[in-house]
C-alpha cells in the first residue's frame, strides 16, 4: 500500500470562502508590517555594523560576569547570549557577544577587539574566540541597499518571465503571492526578533523561488485546463487545477520540509535562523500559491481564448465558436 | 512508443559517470588534498620528506580537483580594506615642492623670494614676494607638468595651477587623480598579493572590489589581526652594486657582499654589495614607458636625496651593472648606460610591455602606497568550521535518507528510480562544484540540503501526471510517455523561475550568499537533468525488460 498524504481524488472547493482566506492573509500582513515598523528587525552586524564574538569555554558561562568584565571598556550597547545546541559537547559552553558599532568609527577597530578579548580572558582563562566578525558602518549601509535591490530584482525578473510565458494576470497573481510571503517572513523575523543578517536575504530569495515554483506548477495546470475546458467557469477551472496538482504540491512540500527540518535540528546553531526562514517560507509559499495567487487570478479574470491571436482579447464572443 | 535512441542513452550514462568521477575526490578529501599539495610542491622543485609517497596516495589518472571549502567551513580570515587613495595626492604634492622651489629660485630676479603657505594636504600653496610677476611664476610651474599616463586621461596635464592674489596654488588635475587612484589600488593589490604569497598559505583570495576596495580572504590563518600584520610589513626595495653573476647559490660572496637569487631567471644568482646605493624609500614614482628604440622600459624617479646619491653613483660606474633588489631577490640587473643626474632614470632590459608594467608596479610596490582602512573583518576558527561541516554532513545524510524512504513509500518501484536519480544528482552537484572550482560555504550546504528536498519535485510532477494519465485508462507505456510530455512545461517553468532567483543571488550577493546561490543554481540544473533524462532512461529500461501489462505508480 502506498503512502498518500492526499486522498487519491479530491474535489475540495478552495474558493468557497474567499473573504475568509484573504482576510486572514490581509490581517497577518498588517500584523507583520505593524511589528516591522514598531519593533523593527533585529539586524545583525552585516546590516548595522558592529562586532560579534563567538566564544567557547569549558567553564560554565555566567553572563553577568562576562558583562561585568566588559563594563569598564565603555563600548555602549553589548548583548551577551549563551548558545545551546544539540550538536555541542558536554563541556562546550558557547556565547555570542555583540558589540555595537562604535561612534565616530568608520572602520573596524582591532584595538577594541583586543581589549575585549583580554578582558574576557580574565573571567574565563581557557576561553577561545572561535569567530570574531566586525563590519564597519560604511559597508553595512551598502549591504542593506544591495539586499533590497536583490529582492526587488528577483521579484521583477520573475514578473517579466511569467508575463512572457503566461498572461499578465498570472504574473500579477504570482507576484502578489511573493510579496505576501516576503512580508510575512519579515514579520516573523521582527516579531520573534530573530537575527536578520545577509544569509536571511538569501533565504528570502529562496522563498521567492520556492513559492514561485509552486505557483507556476498550479498556473501551468490552469493554462492547460483553460484550453481543455473552454466553457468551464474560471472558478471551477481553478479549483480543478488546484485539486489535480494538490497531491504534488503536498508531496514536494513534504520532502523539502523533511530535508529542512533535519537541517534545522542537526545543522548547528550557526545557520538555524537561515533554515528557520526557509521552513517558514515553504509553509507560507505553499499556502500562498493556492490561496493568494489563484484567488488573485480569479479576481483579475483571464483571457480564455488561447488558440487565437492576442488581438481578439477583450472580445467577449471570442470563445463562442470553440 | 517508449523509445530512447541508443546514442542518447550512452550520452546520459556517460554524463553521469563523468560527473561522479569528478565528484569522487571529495569523498577522500584529506587524502586527495595531501596528494595535490605534494604534487604542487614537487612541481615547484621540492623533493624528499615523503612528498613522493604523499603524491602516490591518489592515482594520477583520476581527477583530483576538489571543492574549495569557504572560510566559514575551513576557518581563516576575511578582510575588506579601503585604500585611502587621497594619501597619495598629499605625498605627490610634498615631493613636488622641492622641484618647484628649485625652478623658481633660478628666477629670483623676476619673481622674488618664495614662501610655502599652510593649506590642505592635497594642495601646494606658496607666495612670491613680487606679486606682479605672479602669472609668469604660474606659467613656469605649469611648465613642470607632465601628460597624464592613462587611456582615458591621455592628453590632459597632471597638475592644475591657479593663482589667488599673490598666492599660487598647485594641485593634481582630476584626470591625474583618477589615474593616480587606479595606480594606487593596483599597487596596493600587488603588494598585498606578494606579501600573502610569501607566507605561502593555501588559495588566498585577493580581489579588487569597486573602485577603491580590496577583498582579502586567507583560509587557515589564525586571525584577522595576524593577516593585517602580514599585509602591513614593508617590502624592502634596494639598489645594490653588482659584484658578479653566478649560477652557484653557495658561491663565496666575500666580505660585505651577499648572494641573491634572480626573481625570474632560474639558477641565476648575483653577488651584490650588501650596502645599497639607494633604497626604495627614496623612490617617488615608477612608470612603464619606452626607451629611445621604442622597446618597453620602466622609468623611475627618486626624491632629491636619492637623486643625488644615484647621480653620483651612476657617474662613477658607467658600464657596470647594478641590481634592483626586492625582498632579497634580484628583479633585474641592468647595466648603467650613462650618468643619470636629476634622479630620474630608465630601466631597459628584454622586457615585454606586460613585464615592464609589472616591474613598474613592483618598483612602486616598495611600501603600501596609501593607508588601508579596514571596513570589515572576520575571523573564523577552524574548530567552528569543522563543527559546521560535521553538523552539515549529518543533516545531509538524515535529509537524504528521509527523502529516500519517503519517496519509496509513496511511489514504490518508481520511487526507487527517483531515488537513484537523487543520489546521482547529489554526486553531479559535487562533480560540477569541483569542475568549476566553486567554493562550498555553510549556506552552500544548506543549498544542497534544500536541493535534496526540491530535486524530487520534477519526478513527483511526472509521477503524479502518470497516475492521472493511468486513470483515463490508457496503456502503461502511453501513460508514462504522456506523463513526461505533459509535465515538461511545468517542470521547465518552475525551475527556470527558481534559477532566475539563483542567478540574481549570485550576481548581487557576496561571500556565503554567493556560495548558496551556486549550489542552488547547480542543483536546479542537475535535478532537471536527472529527472528528465536519468529517471526516464531507468523507467524505459525497466519497462523494456518487464513489459508489464499494468503499472502502479
Amino acid at each position: 500500500m502506498r503512502l498518500r498524504l492526499v486522498p487519491q481524488e479530491t474535489k475540495w472547493d478552495f474558493f468557497s470562502r474567499p473573504t475568509l482566506w484573504l482576510g486572514i492573509s490581509g490581517a497577518l500582513m498588517v500584523a507583520a508590517l505593524v511589528s516591522f515598523f514598531i519593533q523593527g528587525l533585529n539586524f545583525g552586524i552585516d546590516f548595522k555594523g558592529g562586532t560579534t564574538i563567538r566564544t567557547e569555554s569549558a567553564q560554565e558561562v555566567v553572563i553577568a560576569d562576562y558583562r561585568a568584565a566588559l563594563e569598564p571598556l565603555e563600548l555602549g550597547d553589548i548583548s551577551i547570549t549563551e548558545v545551546f545546541d544539540v550538536t555541542f559537547e558536554e563541556d562546550q559552553n558557547v556565547t555570542m557577544i555583540r558589540i555595537q558599532a562604535q561612534e565616530g568609527e568608520e572602520a573596524v577597530t582591532a584595538d577594541m577587539i583586543r581589549k575585549v578579548e583580554a578582558q574576557l580572558q580574565t573571567v574565563a582563562p581557557d576561553i577561545t574566540f572561535v569567530s570574531v566578525e566586525s563590519v564597519g558602518p560604511k559597508v553595512s549601509g551598502e549591504l542593506i541597499t544591495t539586499a533590497v535591490i536583490a529582492v526587488l530584482l528577483a521579484i521583477g525578473a520573475v514578473l517579466v518571465y511569467i508575463w512572457l510565458r503566461f498572461e499578465w494576470q498570472f504574473a500579477v497573481g504570482a507576484v502578489m503571492a511573493l510579496v505576501h510571503d516576503v512580508v510575512l517572513t519579515i514579520g516573523v523575523f521582527s516579531e520573534l526578533q530573530i537575527k536578520f543578517d545577509l544569509a536571511i536575504i538569501a533565504a528570502l530569495l529562496t522563498i521567492v523561488g520556492y513559492s514561485l515554483n509552486d505557483t507556476v506548477v498550479v498556473f501551468d495546470r490552469v493554462r492547460e485546463n483553460l484550453r481543455k475546458y473552454k466553457k468551464m467557469d474560471l472558478k471551477e477551472v481553478l479549483n480543478l487545477s488546484i485539486n489535480e496538482t494538490l497531491s504534488r504540491t503536498v508531496m514536494t512540500s513534504a520532502t523539502t520540509l523533511l530535508a529542512l527540518i533535519s537541517l534545522f535540528v542537526l545543522g548547528g546553531d550557526v545557520i538555524r535562523g537561515f533554515v528557520f526562514a526557509m521552513i517558514w517560507g515553504v509553509i507560507v509559499g505553499t499556502y500562498s500559491s493556492v490561496f493568494i495567487a489563484s484567488a488573485a487570478l480569479l479576481k483579475l479574470g483571464v483571457k480564455r481564448d488561447w488558440s487565437k491571436q492576442a488581438n481578439t482579447a477583450g472580445n467577449k464572443f471570442a470563445d463562442i465558436d470553440a | 512508443m517508449l523509445q530512447i535512441d541508443l546514442w542518447k542513452r550512452v550520452l546520459i550514462w556517460l554524463t553521469c559517470v563523468v560527473g561522479l568521477l569528478l565528484a569522487m575526490p571529495n569523498a577522500f578529501y584529506p587524502r586527495v588534498e595531501a596528494h595535490n599539495d605534494a604534487v604542487a610542491a614537487i612541481e615547484m622543485g621540492a623533493s624528499g620528506n615523503g612528498l613522493e609517497e604523499q603524491a602516490a596516495m591518489w592515482p594520477s589518472f583520476l581527477p583530483s580537483r576538489l571543492v574549495n571549502l569557504g572560510l566559514d567551513l575551513r576557518g581563516g580570515a576575511h578582510l575588506l580594506a579601503e585604500v585611502q587613495v587621497e594619501d597619495v595626492y598629499a605625498a605627490r604634492m610634498t615631493s613636488f615642492w622641492p622641484e618647484v622651489r628649485d625652478l623658481l629660485r633660478g628666477e629670483r630676479a623676476t619673481i622674488g623670494t618664495i614662501r610655502q603657505q599652510p593649506g590642505p594636504d592635497t594642495e601646494l600653496r606658496f607666495k612670491i614676494s613680487k606679486p606682479e610677476a605672479i602669472q609668469e611664476a604660474a606659467s613656469l610651474v605649469r611648465g613642470l607638468s607632465r601628460p597624464v599616463t592613462s587611456l582615458t586621461g591621455a592628453g590632459a596635464s597632471d597638475i592644475l595651477v591657479r593663482t589667488e592674489g599673490d598666492m599660487i596654488i598647485v594641485e593634481l588635475s582630476d584626470a591625474e587623480k583618477l589615474a593616480s587612484d587606479e595606480r594606487t589600488v593596483q599597487q596596493a593589490l600587488e603588494i598585498i598579493r606578494r606579501r600573502i604569497d610569501e607566507v605561502g598559505t593555501r588559495e588566498p583570495t585577493i580581489q579588487r572590489q569597486g573602485s577603491d576596495r580590496i577583498l582579502i580572504q586567507v583560509p587557515g590563518i589564525g586571525s584577522a589581526s595576524e593577516l593585517k600584520e602580514i599585509i602591513g610589513t614593508t617590502a624592502q626595495l634596494t639598489f645594490n652594486p653588482v659584484v658578479s653573476r653566478t649560477s652557484d647559490a653557495d658561491a663565496p660572496a666575500g666580505a660585505g657582499n651577499k648572494v641573491l637569487p634572480s626573481i625570474d631567471e632560474e639558477g641565476v644568482f648575483y653577488i651584490v654589495e650588501a650596502a645599497p646605493v639607494v633604497t626604495g624609500e627614496e623612490l617617488v614614482d615608477a612608470q612603464p614607458s619606452f626607451d629611445q628604440n621604442n622597446r618597453p622600459a620602466v622609468s623611475f624617479r627618486f626624491n632629491p636625496t636619492g637623486a643625488r646619491k644615484f647621480g653620483d653613483y651612476t657617474a662613477e660606474n658607467i658600464g657596470s651593472p647594478f641590481a634592483i633588489v626586492l625582498d632579497d631577490e634580484v628583479i633585474s640587473a641592468p647595466v648603467i648606460q650613462s650618468h643619470i643626474p636629476g634622479g630620474s632614470g630608465i630601466i631597459t632590459g628584454r622586457f615585454s610591455v606586460e613585464e615592464s608594467t609589472n616591474l613598474a608596479v613592483l618598483l612602486r610596490a616598495g611600501a603600501l602606497p596609501a593607508e588601508l582602512n579596514f571596513l570589515e573583518e572576520r575571523t573564523i576558527g577552524p574548530e567552528l568550521g569543522q563543527d559546521s561541516i560535521e553538523a552539515g554532513r549529518i543533516a545531509c545524510i538524515v535529509a537524504f535518507v528521509g527523502v529516500l524512504v519517503f519517496m519509496f513509500l509513496s511511489y514504490g518501484t518508481f520511487g526507487v528510480f527517483a531515488n537513484i536519480a537523487l543520489i546521482l544528482n547529489v554526486g553531479l552537484i559535487f562533480g560540477l562544484l569541483s569542475l568549476i572550482g566553486a567554493t562550498l560555504t555553510l549556506p552552500g550546504i544548506a543549498g544542497i540540503v534544500l536541493t535534496i528536498g526540491m530535486a524530487v519535485d520534477a519526478n513527483v510532477l511526472v509521477f503524479e501526471r502518470i497516475r492521472e494519465e493511468l486513470k483515463s485508462a490508457k496503456g502503461p507505456a502511453r501513460a508514462i510517455e504522456l506523463g513526461y510530455e505533459k509535465a515538461l512545461s511545468a517542470i521547465l517553468d518552475a525551475n527556470i523561475t527558481t534559477f532566475i532567483t539563483a542567478v540574481i543571488l549570485f550576481a548581487v550577493g557576496s561571500g556565503p550568499v554567493r556560495g548558496f546561490a551556486i549550489t542552488l543554481g547547480l542543483g536546479i540544473l542537475t535535478s532537471v537533468f536527472t529527472a528528465i533524462f536519468v529517471t526516464r532512461v531507468l523507467i524505459v529500461m525497466w519497462f523494456e525488460r518487464r513489459r508489464p501489462k499494468t503499472i502502479e505508480v
